[in-house]
């Protein structure tokens, strides 16, 4: 049954006041609830983000497409991939509607209620695609009949994609466009769990014509489609049949992602663009962290050269004229220059990550296990970039959660690794929101969520003993300290004149720590994992 | 999944639905003189902060009541004291005698509505979860769908964080007492209630079903014995609750007298603006605000008032358990707010019906979102429209009257055709009046249009539920909660 018609008929029992016999009601009432919240936080505060995206609407929908990639009236030029401009372009004859003044490229900073009301009406109806996209991955669970609502997979996992506090807080009020985004790459997902590699494939090409962020995860989809599609049987054991390899389905393969890309870059090489969009997609930007240090090896790596220089200093091992100026003033500046460790460049990075996924994709290549190691191996390679990168946004660590949701509703080793993970990436982006109205907002919604998943993932799991362990509950309850330190004790201290930046590297440092932690057992679980394509029902 | 994290999740869900509307504009926003009622709460800060008490609620130099004058009981009086000393920590400007008049900041806006947050949570909401936790029928699942159904309610979110005022103080110590008198605690009840009604004098329409209700229960106890004993215990926690309230007014004959006329402004007429009364709505077909005079038309509305409530206290008197006590405050609540003197479309809080006061203050989104929230989440989780047989709605001895006259009726699915009606109607109506410009002979056409709709809803809700209390017919469900 469409969704469409599905959504009639329940407008329709509700009409008629019929029992719900279909059960799949709560998940329309789980989407509009959401739906709801979303459209309660039109007013709150956006970030620069939301010029962003308006000067996007502007530059698509006023100059021709020769002179996308050029235009620099803004500061914050295009650089998103073709498609994702295709898509603005889109939205801007809608937007002509609400407020034609936005779409002229010199009104910087133009924010009218209409402009407010019509991005963020985008940001919510655009999340369509994520609902379909997260109904399509609860029909890859496996499901106990007879479960009370409440404690079924399904349920669960649509609550925790559905309400996840990192999109509603990024997406809602930051401001952007994730959820449609991972709503593809779900659904990508999903038509692989389902055994419609050519769409998954496809869906995963335009994903990366729109925001090519998601090369991060690209090694994953490669070594997998390769391996398990490509070669099209295993050995009794798991290993390579490598007489089973199709050259028909590579090629197909290959046409599919090349013409995608064709579509997409066509015009732009056919312009002779092609450096010109490629320097903008991949600005060389300075700087090895952001100004608010994502928590990941480098913000260790960063307290780590602080501590030892000043050790150095306090001992009488270092000269302090001879330090960088920028180590001992605390202050967090975009070229970070390391005093006593060895300063990191970003080949160095490039090499760090890719060490740090070569073992996952190596594990399924030599062992896959359908699916489910598919989505592991995924997960590992959005954290190893996250972990690895250069000026890695803490947004990015999204990446690794929504799909890490999916495996948490299934194993319970997966279920513990996903709280720690989602509550300590949830805290760490409690700086995007620095403003006092939104505090209780994101406290609200980080309680809920945190709450939800716990109190959720601990009943489908309770057979078994607890999900966390001591430690890492301690870990976990130490976010709450930490949280009234830096947002309500420190700004009334002395230090706050000084040392302003002193909570944000506390809550990357602390929160790299659970991230790290969180890395490592996932990696054990992936190198340990026995093969279980028998058994399970995703393959 | 535990009960303890349900109910957290529909805490923090209503909280956060609050705060998201506060975002929002609030009353008089940027529309000097007078601004609104936002303003009258930053003065009445400003006023007991400077000025001493017994200069509150007189017109002197220092304090014109003609600018937002206190109108409210003295507790509120005392918790804009202590809000007051809390702003002075953090911003004197906002309480400068005269000069902070119509200050308007970020800050400042964020100061106001974290006040109304703070008292929701310490008075309002836990009363919400006890009352739900104990007196809700059904599986435990059932008392949380009603908790986060009371707790979206969009009225007094869209009032109390959207227009700006403080009726969850008033409402949740009401609240509380109507749980203490459903636990046995009379004394702590009648102590709760007090307190409510001296902080907002509207509480009295809801004060005869609670005099009835002890009254009654005593008189069952007998007037010789215990019952007179506990009577004499209510009569004197009441007293001394009053006497303490009015403490510092109790000194000068002329306090207590200045501060009734601040409460019940008689002179001020019938009705002011569109209220959805029997009185404003009567004044549409015969213009009797200014055909009667003043004294006639006090006469008449208490006169009404006392009519429509006489029977169902009467009847709480011979019977007080607690399934009267709820309907009874309903009716009385119902029965003053169509027939008194002087009253304000909020105080019937009921979302819908306040729709162009909530345009006025720029609040149409928020009150889009809450009501079709709360109208979703109520069908869907209450399935109230299920419910609707004759059993349910208690109408059976209705029934056998109308078997004669219209035997071919199936009363069920009348009431659920009307409810979507009274939806369509409402949502066409919200629809007009934002969107469509009103004929110039008729420049008031659709505020008049929304309160005569909604005065004729509460016509037959009042009679409905006084038919109900009045006539109830057996439960099905076992009396277990009656005192």
């Amino acid at each position: 049954m469409s969704a469409t018609s599905h959504l009639l008929k329940v407008v329709i029992q509700t009409v008629m006041a019929a029992p719900m016999t279909n059960d799949q009601s709560w998940f329309y009432a789980l989407a509009l609830g959401v739906s709801f919240l979303k459209c309660l936080l039109i007013n709150a505060y956006h970030s620069t983000d939301f010029e962003v995206h308006r000067n996007w609407l502007a530059l698509t929908h006023s100059l021709p497409v020769s002179q996308w990639y050029y235009e620099a009236t803004s500061e914050w030029t295009l650089d998103y991939p073709p498609l994702f401009a295709w898509f603005e372009y889109g939205l801007s004859h809608i937007a002509c509607f609400f407020d034609k003044e936005m779409l002229v490229v010199p009104n910087l900073n133009y924010a009218s209620p209409a402009t407010v009301l019509f991005q963020r009406l985008s940001v919510i109806v655009a999340d369509v695609v994520f609902f379909y996209a997260v109904k399509e991955c609860c029909k890859c669970l496996r499901e106990d009949k007879g479960k009370d609502l409440l404690g079924k997979p399904s349920f669960i996992l649509t609550v925790l994609l559905l309400w996840n506090f990192g999109l509603l807080i990024v997406d809602h009020i930051h401001f952007q466009y994730n959820g449609f985004l991972f709503g593809v790459l779900l659904l990508s997902i999903a038509r692989h769990c389902q055994n419609r590699h050519f769409e998954g494939a496809f869906l995963f090409s335009v994903l990366l014509n729109l925001k090519h962020i998601y090369l991060y995860i690209a090694p994953a989809y490669g070594i997998y489609l390769l391996r398990c599609f490509c070669f099209t049987q295993s050995n009794a054991d798991g290993s390579l049949q490598w007489r089973s390899f199709s050259v028909v389905r590579l090629v197909i393969l290959g046409t599919i992602v090349l013409s995608t890309f064709a579509v997409s870059f066509g015009p732009f090489i056919a312009l002779g663009q092609l450096p010109q969009v490629l320097s903008r997609l991949f600005p060389f930007k300075r700087g090895l962290c952001h100004a608010y240090w994502a928590p990941n090896i480098w913000a260790l790596y960063n307290i780590a050269d602080k501590a030892f220089s000043i050790l150095g200093v306090k001992f009488r091992l270092l000269d302090i004229n001879k330090l960088p100026k920028a180590s001992m003033t605390g202050g967090l500046v975009q070229e970070f220059q390391h005093s006593v460790l060895p300063s990191v460049s970003p080949l160095a990075t490039l090499v760090c990550t890719l060490l740090s996924i070569l073992p996952a994709l190596f594990k399924i290549w030599h062992r896959p296990n359908g699916a489910r190691g598919f989505l592991r191996c995924l997960v590992i390679c959005a954290l190893g970039s996250f972990m690895f990168g250069w000026h890695v946004h803490e947004k990015a660590i999204m990446m690794a959660i929504l799909p890490l949701s999916l495996l948490a509703v299934d194993s319970r080793k997966d279920a513990g690794i996903f709280l720690m993970l989602s509550v300590t990436s949830h805290y760490s982006l409690f700086p995007l929101l620095f403003t006092t109205q939104e505090l209780p907002i994101k406290i609200f919604l980080m309680l809920l969520f945190t709450i939800f998943s716990l109190a959720s993932l601990k009943t489908l799991f309770r057979k078994g003993g607890a999900l966390l362990n001591p430690l890492e509950v301690t870990y976990l309850l130490g976010l709450i300290p930490l949280e009234l330190i830096c947002e309500f004790v420190y700004p009334l201290t002395v230090w706050q004149k000084t040392f302003p930046f002193l909570p944000l590297m506390l809550t990357s440092v602390y929160c790299a720590l659970g991230v790290t932690y969180a890395f490592i057992r996932l990696y054990i679980s992936l190198l340990t994992c026995s093969d279980t394509t028998k058994k399970t029902k995703m393959q | 999944m535990e009960n303890w994290s349900l109910f957290s999740l529909c805490v923090l869900l209503g909280l956060t639905s609050r705060w998201a509307v506060s975002f929002h504009s609030y009353s008089g926003a940027g529309k000097p003189p007078m601004f609104g009622d936002y303003e009258a709460q930053r003065h009445w800060q400003e006023v007991t902060y400077n000025l001493p008490v017994h200069e509150w609620y007189f017109n002197t130099t220092n304090n014109d009541l003609n600018y937002w004058g206190l109108d409210y009981p003295p507790l509120t009086a005392y918790h804009s004291l202590v809000c007051a000393y809390v702003a002075k920590l953090l911003n004197p400007e906002w309480v400068e005698l005269h000069a902070s008049r119509g200050y308007e900041s970020h800050s400042h806006k964020l100061f106001m509505r974290a006040t109304v947050l703070f008292t929701d949570i310490l008075i309002y909401i836990p009363a919400v979860l006890l009352y739900c936790f104990y007196f809700c029928d059904g599986s435990s699942k059932q008392k949380v769908a009603t908790a986060l159904c009371i707790l979206l309610y969009p009225g007094l979110i869209l009032i109390d964080y959207g227009h700006f005022q403080y009726n969850s103080v008033s409402l949740g110590l009401a609240l509380w007492g109507i749980l203490g008198l459903g636990l046995g605690w009379d004394l702590f009840g009648s102590l709760a209630f007090t307190l409510a009604l001296n902080y907002k004098q509207m509480e009295l329409y809801h004060s005869l079903p609670f005099f009835c209700y002890l009254l009654g229960k005593c008189i069952k106890q007998g007037l010789i014995g215990r019952g007179f004993f506990q009577l004499a215990k209510i009569s004197l926690t009441v007293l001394v609750t009053f006497a303490l309230c009015w403490m510092p007014f109790l000194s000068d004959p002329k306090q207590p007298l200045q501060v009734l006329h601040r409460l019940f402004p008689f002179g001020r007429g019938l009705f002011e603006d569109k209220v959805a009364n029997t009185w404003c709505s009567l004044n549409v077909l015969i213009k009797i605000k200014t055909l009667l005079s003043r004294e006639t038309q006090l006469f008449l509305s208490f006169a009404l008032t006392l009519l429509f409530i006489l029977p169902s206290s009467l009847k709480l008197l011979s019977k007080p358990n607690l399934w009267q006590f709820k309907l009874a405050l309903v009716n009385s609540s119902l029965a003053f707010f169509l027939f008194s003197f002087q009253v304000h479309e909020k105080s019937i809080l009921l979302a819908a019906f306040m729709l162009p006061l909530l345009v006025k203050d720029g609040l149409l989104l928020p009150y889009v979102v809450t009501s079709l929230a709360f109208l979703f989440l109520s069908l869907y989780l209450l399935s109230a429209l299920e419910r609707s047989t004759e059993e349910e709605l208690r109408l059976g001895l209705y029934r056998k009257l109308t078997r004669h006259w219209l035997p071919k009726l199936n009363l069920s699915r009348i009431i659920k055709w009307k409810f979507w009606f009274s939806l369509v109607a409402m949502a066409a109506l919200s629809f007009t009046s934002v969107w469509l410009e009103p004929p110039a002979k008729f420049p008031d056409l659709f505020p008049v249009l929304v309160s005569i709709l909604s005065f004729l809803h509460f016509l037959g809700f009042i009679i409905y539920f006084n038919l109900v209390q009045l006539m109830e017919p057996q439960r099905k469900k076992s009396q277990k909660k009656t005192n």
